[in-house]
Parts: C-alpha cells; sequence; structure tokens
C-alpha cells in the first residue's frame, strides 16, 4: 500500500478487507469512547440524520398547512414554532454539520494520508458538545418551542415572547462550540499532518473547500455564540441593549446575528462544493479544469463572505451607505462562485461521463446551485430587495443553494464514499431513481415558490391570499415527492449494509489517497504511510473505468 | 521519571514530537483567534454604544474605581511574567521552579479575581449599579448609563470568567508538575496554558482602558 | 518536518518587559488624568495596543514562532476590525438622504412619501 502511483502492484486486497476499522472493536463503549474519526464521522452521521428527520416532519406540517388559505391544519402560534423548528434544526443541526462532520470528519485524514485527525479527543468532545446542544434543543421543542425564526429577532425575542428562547438560544450556543472545535481541528490538520510530498497544489479540492470551510467556523461561530449570550442576558435582565424603549438598537442584534450568519451560509455550501469537485474529477475521469482556480475561490469565497452581511438588512433601518456597500460586496462574491461552476463545466467538456448516482447529484447541483445563486444576486441588488425582502422569492432562493445546492453534495458524497465507508456497494438502479426523484420533486416544492414570492406572498405567515393557492398546493405536492426521494435512500443504504456487494478498495476506479486503502478502511487508516509524488487527480493513463455492476 | 511520561512521549496520530508540538502549539492559537472574536462581538456592542452615548458612558465610567482597576492591571501584568518565566522553567526541566512559577501565577490569579468580585463588584452592587439586579441609578440618561454598567459586567464578568478557567488549569498544571509529567522538556501543555493566560491577560490590557478611563478623568 | 528549535528567552528580557508593561499602564492612567480632549481615548488605545504586542511578542513567543502562527494573529486582528468598523460604519451614515430636488415640486399627495431610512 506504499505510494500512490504504483499501479496495482500492492492495492489493498479486493472485496471486503476482513480487519478494519468496523470490527477492530466492539460494544457500545468502544463507539461512545472512540477517537477513531471514522468512527466518529457515524456517530455524527447517525444524529445529523435524526435531526434531519425532525426538521423535515417540521416542514412537513407547515407544507400540510399551507395547503389551504386559511391554514388547513395549524394555528398561526403552532405555525410559527414550526418555522422557527424547521430553520434552527435544520441550520444548525443538520447541514451545518453534515457534510463537515460526517465526510469531513471521515475523509480528511485518508486524503491526506494522515492516521487520524490532530486532535482526536478533541474531535470526540465535539461530538458530545453537539449532543447536547441537540438535548437542549430538544427540550425547548418538547417543552412547547420557540417561535421567533431561527433568526431570533430582536426586540420579539428578547423583550416580547413568551415561548422558550432561552433554552433555544443556549442549545445554538453550546452547537456552537462544536463547530469551532471541529473547524480548528480540521486547520491544524491540513497544515500539519500531510503525507510527505503531498503538498498544498496536490491536495484534493474537497480538502481547500474543508479548510475555507473551517476557517470560517472558526472566525464566524464565536460571535453567533456571544449574540446569543446577550439575548439570553436581555432576557433574564431586560436592560435593554436590543430594546430601543431603553435605549438600545434592533439593529445592533442584526448586525452581530449576521455577521456570523451570512459566512455560516457559505459554511453550508462550501463543503458541498468540495464534494462536487470530486464528484465531477471522478465521473468525467479527468483532472478537474482550473484547479488552481478553484481552490483559491474557495478562499475567495471565505473571506469575501464576511463583508457582505448587511444584505439581510437592506429594510432594516441600516443605512443606505452601508446598504451599497454590501450590495456591491455581495456581487463581488457571487464570481467565486460562478468561477466554479464555470470551471465544473468545463471539466465535462470531452471528459469520459458517466452518470452513475453520485454524478447524478453532481450534475443536479450545478444546474440548481446556479439558479439558487443567480436569484440571490437578484436580492443583493438593494433596489429590487426592497420589494422582495421576506417574501417567497427568500425562501425559494435559499432552498435552491442550500437543499439544491448544499444536501445535493451531501447525498452525492454520501453515495459516493459510502462503498468506501461501509466496504459495500448499493443498488445504482435505485440510487438513481432516487436521485431523480429529489431533483424532480424538489423544483416543484420551489420552484412555484419564485412566482409566489414575486407575487407578494411574505414569508413566516400561516395564512395567506386566498389567490395563492394553486402555487402552494403544488410546492406542497412536490414536498411529498421530494420527501419520497429522501426516504428511498434511507431504505436501500441500510439495505446495502447487510445484502450489498462487496464494494473492493476502489469501486469508481478513482483517483485519491483514500481509494489507495481497503474498504472499510483498517483503524489507522493506511498500512503504510503514503508517499505522493503525482498531481491531483492524475487520471488519464489507465483503461476506462467498468460501470460496477448493481 | 516515570514510564508513563515514556510511554506518552508521542500520541500515535503525530509522526513526531516536533509535528506534535507545532499541531499543539497552533490548535491553541486558532482558539485565541475564535476568543479574541467571542470578545469582539461584546467589544463592538459596547463600542456602538459608547458611539451613541458618549456623555452617558463617561458618567457611568467615573463611578468605577480606576485604582482597583489599574491594580488589577499590574496584577495581571505581574501573572504573566511569572507565567511566562514558568514556561521557561518547564523548557529547562526544572521542575520546582516551574511549580514555584505556577503557584505564583495562580495566585496572582486568585488575588485578581478577589479583587474584582469581593471590592469591585461588590460595592458596585451595593451602590445600585448592577443593571438588572439592584439599579438605583436616576441621574440623566440613566437607561443608557444603565447600557454602560451592562457592559462594564458583561465584559468584565466574561473576562473573570476565562481568569476562572485559566486558574483551575493552573491548579491542574501544578498537580502535574508535582508528579513530575514536565520533566525533560516535554512541556506542550504548560506552553499552551501560558498563551491562554497571556491571552486573558491582554483582554484585561484593552479592557482597563476602554471602561475605566472613558473620555479622560479630568 | 520543519526544524523546532526551543527558543528559550533570557529572565532579564522577561523582566524588562514585566518593567515597561507596568510602567506603560501607570502612563495611560495619569494620562487619563490630562485633558486632550477626543485624543484620550486615541493615546489610551495605542498604549494598548503596544502593551499587547509586548505580550504578544515576547511572552507568547511570536517572535520565534513559526509564520502561520503570525498569519492566525493578523487574521484574528483583521476580521475583528472588520466587524467593528463595518458595524459602526452603518450607525455613523444614518443619515436622511435630502429629498430630490424634483420630488419637491410634487403635488401634495406625493410629498406624503418619504424617502430614505428612519433615523
Amino acid at each position: 500500500m506504499g505510494a500512490a502511483n504504483a499501479a496495482v502492484l500492492q492495492s489493498p486486497a479486493e472485496g471486503y478487507a476482513a480487519e478494519n476499522y468496523l470490527n477492530a472493536k466492539y460494544g457500545i463503549k468502544s463507539w461512545l469512547l472512540t477517537t477513531d474519526h471514522k468512527r466518529i464521522a457515524w456517530l455524527y452521521f447517525l444524529s445529523t440524520t435524526f435531526f434531519f428527520i425532525v426538521g423535515g416532519l417540521a416542514a412537513t406540517l407547515m407544507r400540510l398547512n399551507l395547503i389551504q388559505p386559511q391554514g388547513a391544519i395549524l394555528e398561526p402560534e403552532t405555525y410559527n414554532k414550526m418555522f422557527t423548528i424547521h430553520g434552527t434544526v435544520m441550520i444548525f443541526f443538520f447541514l451545518a454539520p453534515a457534510v463537515p462532520t460526517v465526510l469531513g470528519n471521515f475523509l480528511i485524514p485518508m486524503m491526506i494520508g494522515a492516521r487520524d485527525v490532530a486532535f482526536p479527543k478533541l474531535n470526540l468532545l465535539s461530538w458530545y458538545i453537539f449532543i447536547t446542544a441537540g438535548m437542549v434543543l430538544l427540550y425547548s421543542v418538547i417543552a412547547g418551542g420557540v417561535d421567533t425564526g431561527w433568526t431570533f429577532y430582536t426586540p420579539l425575542s428578547t423583550s416580547y415572547v413568551n415561548t422558550h428562547v432561552l433554552s433555544a438560544a443556549m442549545a445554538v450556543f453550546i452547537s456552537g462550540f462544536s463547530s469551532i472545535l471541529t473547524g480548528l481541528n480540521f486547520i491544524v490538520t491540513i497544515h500539519k499532518m500531510r503525507a510527505p510530498g503531498l503538498t498544498w497544489f496536490r491536495l484534493p479540492l474537497f480538502i481547500w473547500a474543508m479548510y475555507a470551510a473551517s476557517i470560517i467556523f472558526v472566525l464566524a461561530m464565536p460571535v453567533i455564540a456571544i449574540t446569543m449570550v446577550l439575548v439570553m442576558l436581555e432576557r433574564v435582565f431586560h436592560v435593554g441593549i436590543f430594546d430601543p424603549a431603553l435605549g438600545g438598537d434592533p439593529v445592533l442584534f442584526q448586525h452581530l446575528f449576521w455577521f456570523f450568519g451570512h459566512p455560516e451560509v457559505y459554511i453550508l455550501i462550501l463543503p458541498s462544493m468540495g464534494v462536487i469537485s470530486e464528484l465531477i474529477a471522478a465521473f468525467t475521469r479527468r483532472r478537474i479544469f482550473g484547479y488552481g482556480m478553484i481552490a483559491f475561490s474557495s478562499f475567495g469565497i471565505a473571506i469575501v463572505s464576511f463583508i457582505v452581511w448587511g444584505h439581510h438588512m437592506f429594510v432594516s433601518g441600516q443605512s443606505v451607505y452601508a446598504g451599497i456597500f454590501f450590495s456591491a460586496m455581495s456581487m463581488a462574491v457571487a464570481i467565486p462562485s460562478a468561477i466554479k461552476v464555470f470551471n465544473w463545466t468545463a471539466t465535462l467538456y470531452k471528459g469520459s461521463v458517466s452518470f452513475e448516482a453520485p454524478m447524478l447529484y453532481a450534475l443536479g447541483f450545478i444546474g440548481l446551485f446556479t439558479i439558487g445563486g443567480l436569484t440571490g444576486v437578484f436580492l443583493a441588488t438593494m433596489g429590487l430587495d426592497v420589494f422582495l425582502h421576506d417574501t417567497y422569492f427568500v425562501v425559494a432562493h435559499f432552498h435552491y443553494v442550500m437543499v439544491g445546492g448544499a444536501i445535493m453534495g451531501y447525498m452525492g458524497g454520501l453515495h459516493y464514499w459510502w462503498p468506501k465507508m461501509t466496504g459495500k456497494m448499493y443498488p445504482d438502479y435505485w440510487a438513481r431513481l432516487a436521485a431523480f426523484i429529489i431533483f424532480v420533486g424538489f423544483n416543484l416544492t420551489f420552484g412555484p415558490q419564485f412566482i409566489l414570492g414575486f407575487l407578494g406572498m411574505p414569508r413566516r405567515y400561516a395564512i395567506y391570499p386566498a389567490q395563492f393557492q394553486f402555487l402552494n398546493i403544488m410546492s406542497s405536492a412536490g414536498a411529498s415527492i421530494l420527501a419520497v426521494g429522501y426516504l428511498m435512500p434511507m431504505i436501500y443504504l441500510i439495505w446495502s449494509l447487510k445484502y450489498g456487494p462487496d464494494a473492493g478498495p476502489n469501486p469508481w476506479k478513482a483517483k485519491g489517497l483514500e481509494w489507495e486503502t481497503a474498504s472499510p478502511p483498517p483503524t489507522h487508516n493506511f498500512e503504510r504511510t503514503p508517499v505522493v509524488n503525482e498531481e491531483a487527480y492524475a487520471y488519464g493513463s489507465e483503461p476506462a473505468h467498468t460501470v460496477v455492476a448493481s | 521519571m516515570s514510564s508513563e511520561a515514556h510511554a506518552t512521549l508521542v500520541a500515535e496520530q503525530f509522526d513526531d514530537q516536533v509535528q506534535q508540538h507545532q499541531a499543539a502549539s497552533l490548535g491553541m492559537w486558532i482558539f485565541l483567534c475564535t476568543e479574541v472574536l467571542f470578545f469582539g462581538g461584546l467589544l463592538a456592542s459596547y463600542n456602538i454604544y459608547r458611539y451613541l452615548y458618549f456623555s452617558a458612558f463617561e458618567t457611568g465610567s467615573h463611578h468605577l474605581a480606576v485604582v482597583w482597576g489599574a491594580t488589577n492591571t499590574a496584577v495581571l501584568i505581574c501573572s504573566s511574567l511569572t507565567m511566562a518565566l514558568a514556561v521557561r522553567a518547564a523548557q529547562m526541566g526544572k521542575r520546582n521552579l516551574l511549580i514555584t512559577f505556577l503557584v505564583l501565577t495562580l495566585i496572582f490569579g486568585l488575588a485578581f479575581l478577589a479583587i474584582k468580585f469581593g471590592f469591585e463588584w461588590r460595592h458596585e452592587y451595593l451602590d445600585g449599579l448592577a443593571p438588572g439586579v439592584n439599579f438605583t441609578y436616576t441621574g440623566p440618561n440613566a437607561h443608557h448609563v444603565e447600557l454602560f454598567m451592562f457592559f462594564y459586567f458583561a465584559l468584565t464578568g466574561l473576562h473573570a470568567l476565562h481568569m476562572i478557567v485559566g486558574v483551575g488549569i493552573m491548579t491542574g498544571l501544578i498537580i502535574m508538575a508535582t508528579r513530575g509529567a514536565f520533566s525533560n522538556g516535554h512541556c506542550n501543555a504548560v506552553e499552551i496554558a501560558g498563551l491562554y493566560w497571556h491571552f486573558v491577560d491582554i483582554v484585561w490590557i484593552f479592557l482597563f482602558p476602554l471602561l475605566y478611563l472613558i473620555g479622560g478623568r479630568y | 518536518m520543519s526544524e523546532n528549535v526551543v527558543h528559550i528567552e533570557s529572565k532579564k528580557l522577561y523582566i524588562t518587559i514585566w518593567f515597561v508593561l507596568l510602567c506603560f499602564t501607570a502612563l495611560t492612567t495619569g494620562v487619563a488624568y490630562i485633558d486632550l480632549g477626543p485624543f484620550n481615548t486615541v493615546v489610551a488605545l495605542v498604549i494598548a495596543i503596544f502593551k499587547a504586542s509586548l505580550v504578544v511578542f515576547f511572552f507568547m513567543h511570536a517572535r520565534h514562532s513559526e509564520r502561520l502562527v503570525r498569519v492566525v494573529i493578523v487574521c484574528a486582528v483583521f476580521w475583528l476590525l472588520i466587524l467593528i468598523s463595518i458595524s459602526t460604519t452603518d450607525f455613523a451614515t444614518r443619515r436622511r438622504i435630502p429629498e430630490p430636488r424634483w420630488f419637491q415640486n410634487q403635488p401634495l399627495i406625493l410629498q406624503h412619501l418619504q424617502p430614505g431610512p428612519t433615523s
């Protein structure tokens, strides 16, 4: 198992690896006290999937309610709690952890040829902090919920509502530390633990993307932490930090919140973009076009994302001059994202493209993220945002980038690396069908919402004018199809664990250090530390790959 | 030297001690970077309100005891000196010197907390300047003065919380040092604890002029 | 892996820095009692930055640390400044935009629509 350029001489044994990280130790303690990054990835996988289901249930109730203009099943107060829970859970407890802690934890050490992350015990602590935060959030939900929206705008959240803001804010505060420690771990790992010969420009683009996302974790998360502290203190002591009646300014809260909140959404998308780079390279069997541009664009996104936050506040009473600055910067931040889309597309040209499930997710990402990103530019235009702010246009925009983008990237990555993580292959036919159903369901759910927003339907309302009913029903119908699409992988992926064929070390015949070791990998990832002396994605010399039989 | 010290020399994820030391140091610096942003949110808010309500903030600041603030600043600077000397002793493998300086650092830290809680906070509470619990100031712009006092308690409270954690870390280091964990230059833990301690000192170096010396005291 | 020479600073250096820090603490306290108008704040901050720099460079060994550590320090300061400066700029520029002259000549009914953000 040594050099990454050795052809097939010393490849790991075909088929399922007899001794691997999954069966190295048995028992619940070996999982709950593990410091193996791969096992920690599974712990995160189970917990984030749980929260995805919680957030999804809230969304289901919302969309069911919106079938009728006067609200079909929920009281307005309950509806408010539903969208709050949906947003808080999906962002903090599903999307932010998903790719970084599941795929990132599993793959970063493997992709750089390391035995583990820099601070394995800290890694486990991150998970326990995450679980603690989740418990506090579940408490706030069960105790009666929060209805302020995931954005906790003041003075509503600090002075007016009597829902469980304190515990929800506490949950978000705690989860921030989990993310900070994960980001810290990844940065140190990537800097200090690369295999010999693995220079920065030989790294897979997933690593670049994860590194950029980790920088955002480290710089943005502390600000939401202190903001939540201020909200909690204000709720307890009522000093008036954000209460105009006592001299405070609600817009200050918004500045603090969105200073975190905007970079946060780039935390949500950057890791998925990294996944897409990997998928496009593997399924066109080419080096990504413009490797350097994509690498630097990840950093460009990370850095510029910190000076655009005011585009969430154009109509808040913020100074118009600040608004002009933020609008211009928001245009600028679209450029690195566009660079990525252009480079991925260019990679497809004259590549040897194949359409297994991971690639379907990647192609879907490119289309849907482009739509989402472009509509973001509409919203960045201050004059237009005056009309579109707080309408369904915004809801559609961010679901296109977050679901059509980030979640598709996560699903694609899950399908791509599932054989590595489990040693088993799932049925490609069902996987492709699920990807297709998700694509159709997603567009049916959120496409109409652009129109609804443009026509003026406000977001976060439990009721709406009757003329919007048709589009709302279409959206809810699409949501039901989307739900089927998400259920299917849960079934066939679990099925594959017991009945799937053995995947072998490299079922996709892809390039990358993670494919140079057995599936599932041994506890220490590699039998011997690899030495790297070729560029990333050095395809071109082998024969065409064979489609993995399902 | 105990055999445990030998066995845990280099953690298994690292190739050698150099990598381990650099990783530990870099990790702590990045953590301190997050702390800068953590305090930074409070400082940004404080800065906004100071900009908006300068005279009320001046009034509030004049109610603070500069003597205690300056004394505390000196206490923390002394503790930074002893901490730096402790790290130096650890690097040279001098166990008793290390323990001495760690204990001195601990004492300075406790002195800071004693002054902060025992003298300053107690008097501010008794004088009716504690927002939310006992605020009885009724001069002009009372609400804005209350805002200042809130930020005073929030900033110094957050700082004190970090001091308490630092005191806990010192205690842990003293126990580990007495058991010989830092002989022969294996002093990563002392060094990175030192980084944390100095950072807490730096925060106070900024808090002192920002809170106590607003607008001058002439 | 890069060389890891352990730089052990001299006791004298540490004590010198300690003494300088104490002097500047006395200085900043003393200057506060002199009327410099708005420069009181400036002087206080400059002294604080100087003291903090001494601690970072000498007590925290930043001058002997690898370049990456210095990058981390710069980034922390820079990002803090972004947060403080841009949010302050919002509050500092919340002036009402004056009505354009063509608007002032509109019939009364339109003049009830006020332009610009509320200040």
